[in-house]
């Protein structure tokens, strides 16, 4: 029995060469000896028992029929483990490890047997190491300290002459590499990849990519030895040598540059795979190879992006796959799915495009939920590329919508937001609301957001998009996203008035319902812009003149019932003694309750106010105990100023443009309506602190080529040397110059401009108007076209304005009318005759003035339009209105 | 590239784990814990794939064991089914018809097989000869010697 001397031969003998031993050893006897060896050389004194095989613990663990016996189980075997790794014992390290790798995968701490896992690598012996490294890579990460001690072990490994050695340890520096050891034993790995075995070879290219995931700055030097392995036959090494290259180029841009040409090759190996019969070693049910197939095409997607040449290299290869491919089975759509996303990301021919849409199409349509969902996911990345393609499978997607699968309902939701559109918003805000109800608590906020992005950008008229708004805030409950809440009230701000009455009454039947079935802790933003809209329109809510207004929603129902006085105190009381609403609620509902005093006329409701504010000045909340005690004094010493302190609020700014800006680019839309934005703000620099009421028109697009430098155009009198200038050329190119009008201001001499803003085209001042008399002026006239507006007097403190264009000679597309007046006074815009001026044709934009402080009418007006293509922008003030126009 | 595969039984019991991302232990179990509940609470007629935190998770389920895998958003879903359906295609060649005994009382094997396949997250061999010709004559070289000492 001479065990030791199959020890000094094992370790560096390949197997086939080690088969020197009496086949009569089985493992039994083999453990025999082994077991009496030790118990010659073991004292008495401190011999342990044998250990108990990994089998039979496995065995008693699952034996164990509660938590606890398996627990004692457990404690009971690390503890004889701790002591075996205390008495340094080496012969039944690597079982008592094994145990523990057991132990440790069923939750419980091993981190004690880390050393000794270092120990059985630096063993000789194989399976010492084999099972070294494994529980290395289970019990040690990047992140523990005794990585000196590996590196130094992987080091001695990775030079030894036994390849699975080798292997072992490449596998185990491509799992827990950290930057440290990557820096160590680059160089050995780059040696390695050069190796002409290609099991090692292959490991070698694989650990050289997690090293230069781990530290890009070592790509360098791997690049020579890299390219070669392009020139294999063996596939693992060929798939490997894609793995490294692709994380090369994604690495940096330079080695992209380098690795263009390879595209040949990566073309002939697909081209070989895909031609070649019947391989029995890499086909996957009758595909060859597909790990490897995909990879390449992966490979090519990156070498091909932004670039013509390669990507007309890689054309015809593409097209073929595409067309060749067995789809029967998973593994060809694998491939068809990922020659997909290459003909999108490349510059690849048109023809090849269709294609693709048309497998996407094909895959939509599909029965397997998995390549469903694969469909959704990529129309998703190509629906920027080609929108059209993808909206003819809109409804498929609506469909998808309601599937089961959270998966693929997330990936429909995505795709149908990018599917939204100025033509099919009212549809598919439909279903996707009614999606927004059904769907998880994940999905509301994000959908939600959407939605009001959506209707921000596309609503086909003002009530529409209240509607939508006010639906949302139903829906999505507490789940909205704040800035919701003050973006829809700055939208009811600024409404007209009649929207402002329908806006509350909409507002207070949801509120109504909410507080009538308890609901409202979970919708509290619904209730917040509640309280706030009927805190400032709450006379319209309660007032006769509601009934006027149209309630019928779109299925036809009208479920308003105008509430009297009390009955919305008693609504607010209720909500404000609820316990479950949060602080910021209570406090818009209390501010409300003040302002409905000056809303409601009864002496009754008045008193009834003043008792609920009173009971909010023991409130424990401090905010709103201070609240309720300044209001209270409203009702008593302060009570002559609390009209004026509670007057309605002025009509709110637009909300700053950029979050919005971002928000759209997001969205990918190509529609040059992005640009609004920045007009805005360019109108708004003008008008100083005018709002600018914008009507229906404003969701049409503009088809103006925007100024857009007003990031620099502090300097007012720039921005509008352009603007005036404009008109002098007539029609020629005049946006050209005003993008130019920050370069060239000297081109405008600033009386000629003050003149143009400050004194519009004056004709005499005529005598007053007569009652109901009309005055008119010509505001501008410019290049054969007029713009004239009149002004008639209206009853109450409101005129009517109407703006007249009318073109000489050219035709005039997307003519667009946008006025300002100064906050005080409200407007309201009707919407425009028509958007294209014909020769002799008429455009009529009316405009409803209210003006109860009868503050002096000052009038910005802004007119963009086309001729022959050419944006033109051009804009001015009236402010020469009769005196008398409100009176 | 592959952030961990994960195998678990319906049970809800980790069979194996295999992380090629560097975690402390507790986010690792938090994270089996986590996926472990979500995978199992999805019906059988549901898609594969997962969207789950930054990770895009394929699994399958092969009789009573669960089969995981973590990928990033670039990885082609579908094949990450063919590479797990090879891993169980060796794991049945390897054990002869394998069940979750098999890979329960030799999960050292499943580590071994899973390390010829796949290294540092990426796949290494696409034959399935040549892995189990490499396991097989590892596992030769142990048991010519010392395969006792294991079991």
């Amino acid at each position: 029995m001479a065990y030791p001397m199959y020890e000094v031969d094992w370790s560096v003998l390949p197997p086939e060469q080690n088969r020197r031993f009496n086949p009569a050893f089985n493992i039994a006897t083999i453990k025999q000896v082994v077991n009496e060896a030790i118990e010659r050389v073991a004292p008495v004194s401190v011999r342990m028992p044998t250990p108990t095989r990994l089998r039979d613990l496995i065995r008693q663990i699952r034996a164990a029929r509660t938590a606890a016996e398996e627990r004692s189980v457990v404690n009971k075997e690390c503890a004889y483990i701790r002591s075996t790794f205390r008495e340094e014992d080496s012969v039944w390290r690597c079982r008592n490890i094994a145990k523990l790798l057991y132990i440790h995968m069923l939750g419980y701490p091993a981190h004690f047997g880390q050393l000794e896992c270092l120990k059985l690598i630096a063993s000789p012996r194989f399976t010492d190491k084999r099972v070294g490294y494994l529980g290395a890579m289970l019990l040690l990460d990047e992140r523990q300290d005794v990585h000196l001690l590996i590196t130094n072990c992987l080091k001695n490994d990775l030079n030894s002459n036994t390849q699975f050695v080798v292997g072992l340890a490449l596998c185990t520096l491509g799992a827990i590499a950290s930057p440290e050891m990557a820096r160590d034993l680059a160089s050995e790995v780059e040696r390695l990849i050069k190796s002409p075995n290609a099991y090692i070879k292959k490991k070698a290219a694989l650990c050289a990519f997690r090293i230069i995931r781990r530290v890009p700055d070592l790509m360098e030097m791997f690049l020579p030895a890299t390219r070669s392995l392009l020139t294999e036959k063996n596939h693992g090494v060929l798939i490997t040598g894609v793995t490294l290259i692709t994380e090369m180029c994604e690495n940096s841009p330079d080695t992209l540059n380098h690795f263009k040409k390879i595209v040949p090759n990566l073309v002939r190996i697909l081209k070989n795979l895909i031609l070649a019969g019947y391989s029995p070693e890499h086909d996957v049910s009758g595909v060859s190879d597909p790990f490897l197939q995909v990879k390449i095409l992966r490979l090519l997607r990156i070498l091909g992006k932004n670039d013509a040449e390669a990507s007309e290299a890689m054309n015809d290869i593409l097209a073929q796959v595409a067309t060749n491919t067995e789809t029967s089975k998973n593994v060809g759509n694998t491939i068809l799915y990922e020659t997909v996303l290459s003909i999108m990301d490349i510059k690849s021919e048109s023809s090849l495009r269709v294609l693709a849409v048309n497998i996407l199409g094909r895959f939509l349509l599909n029965n397997d939920k998995n390549i469903r969902y694969v469909a959704l996911n990529t129309l998703l990345r190509t629906v920027h590329v080609d929108t059209s393609a993808v909206q003819r499978h809109r409804t498929t997607i609506l469909e998808c919508l309601k599937d089961p699968d959270i998966s693929i309902r997330r990936r429909a939701m995505e795709l149908s937001f990018a599917l939204v559109n100025g033509q099919n918003i009212r549809g598919m805000m439909k279903e996707l609301l009614a999606f927004l109800e059904r769907s998880d608590a994940e999905f509301k906020a994000h959908c939600s957001s959407a939605v009001v992005l959506a209707a921000e950008r596309y609503a086909p008229s003002d009530k529409w998009h209240l509607d939508t708004l006010f639906k949302v805030l139903l829906k999505a409950g507490n789940y909205l996203r704040d800035d919701t809440v003050s973006s829809t009230i700055q939208i009811i701000s600024s409404a007209a008035t009649e929207r402002q009455a329908y806006g509350a009454m909409r507002l207070w039947t949801s509120l109504e319902q909410s507080a009538v079935s308890g609901l409202a802790t979970e919708k509290q933003p619904l209730i917040q812009v509640a309280a706030w809209t009927i805190g400032e329109y709450g006379d319209l809510l309660v007032s006769e003149a509601s009934s006027a207004i149209s309630m019928v929603d779109e299925d036809g129902v009208d479920d308003f019932v105008r509430p009297t006085e009390e009955y919305v105190i008693d609504i607010y009381q209720k909500l404000l003694w609820s316990t479950q609403l949060s602080i910021s609620t209570k406090e818009f509902l209390l501010l409300s309750l003040a302002k409905l005093s000056t809303r409601f006329t009864t002496q009754a409701s008045q008193e009834k106010i003043r008792v609920i504010i009173d009971t909010f000045g023991s409130h424990i909340h401090i905010e709103l105990q201070q609240r309720g005690v300044e209001l209270s004094q409203l009702f008593r010493q302060y009570g002559h100023l609390r009209p004026a302190l509670l007057e309605r609020m002025p009509a709110m700014e637009p909300v700053a443009a950029p979050h919005r800006d971002e928000q759209e680019l997001d969205l990918s839309d190509t529609s040059p309506d992005h640009t609004k934005p920045d007009q805005d703000a360019l109108l708004d620099l003008i008008n100083g602190s005018d709002s600018l009421t914008n009507g229906d028109v404003e969701h049409q697009p503009e088809q103006i080529a925007t100024t857009n430098n007003n990031t620099s155009s502090n300097d007012i009198l720039d921005l509008l040397s352009g603007l005036d200038l404009t008109p002098s050329v007539p029609a020629a190119a005049p946006a050209v110059l005003l993008a130019n009008n920050n370069v060239e201001p000297s081109a405008a001499p600033a009386a000629l401009l003050l003149d143009g803003l400050f004194a519009p085209p004056a004709t005499p001042q005529p005598p007053h108007p007569a009652d109901g008399a009309e005055w008119e002026r010509a505001v501008l006239e410019r290049g054969g076209v007029r713009v004239c507006v009149s002004a008639r007097r209206a009853a109450g403190a409101a005129a009517t304005l109407t703006a007249r264009a009318t073109s000489q000679l050219h035709t005039l597309t997307d003519f667009l009318f946008q006025a300002a007046v100064p906050k005080k006074i409200q407007l309201d815009m009707m919407s425009p005759s028509g958007t294209t001026l014909s020769p002799q044709g008429e455009i009529t934009q009316v405009l409803k003035v209210t003006n109860p402080t009868k503050t002096p009418l000052r009038l910005r007006i802004r007119v963009s339009y086309n001729i022959d293509g050419t944006p033109v922008l051009e804009q001015t003030e009236i402010n020469n209105f009769p005196a008398d126009l409100f009176n | 590239m592959m952030q961990f595969m994960l195998l678990f039984s319906r049970q809800g019991k980790l069979r194996l784990q295999k992380w090629y991302v560097a975690h402390p232990d507790k986010l690792k179990k938090k994270i089996t814990r986590e996926l472990i509940t979500t995978v199992l609470a999805r019906k059988p007629k549901m898609c594969s794939f997962l969207e789950w935190k930054d990770v895009k998770v394929v699994y399958k389920r092969y009789a009573s064991l669960y089969f995981c895998c973590a990928m990033e958003q670039e990885d082609n879903e579908l094949l990450t089914l063919e590479l797990i359906h090879r891993y169980v295609e060796l794991l049945d060649k390897y054990f002869g018809s394998v069940c979750e005994l098999d890979i329960i009382f030799n999960f050292e094997k499943a580590y071994f097989i899973l390390d010829e396949l796949v290294l540092g997250g990426e796949l290494q061999e696409t034959s399935k000869k040549n892995v189990l010709k490499a396991i097989a004559a590892q596992d030769l070289l142990q048991e010519d010697l010392n395969d006792g000492l294991l079991h």
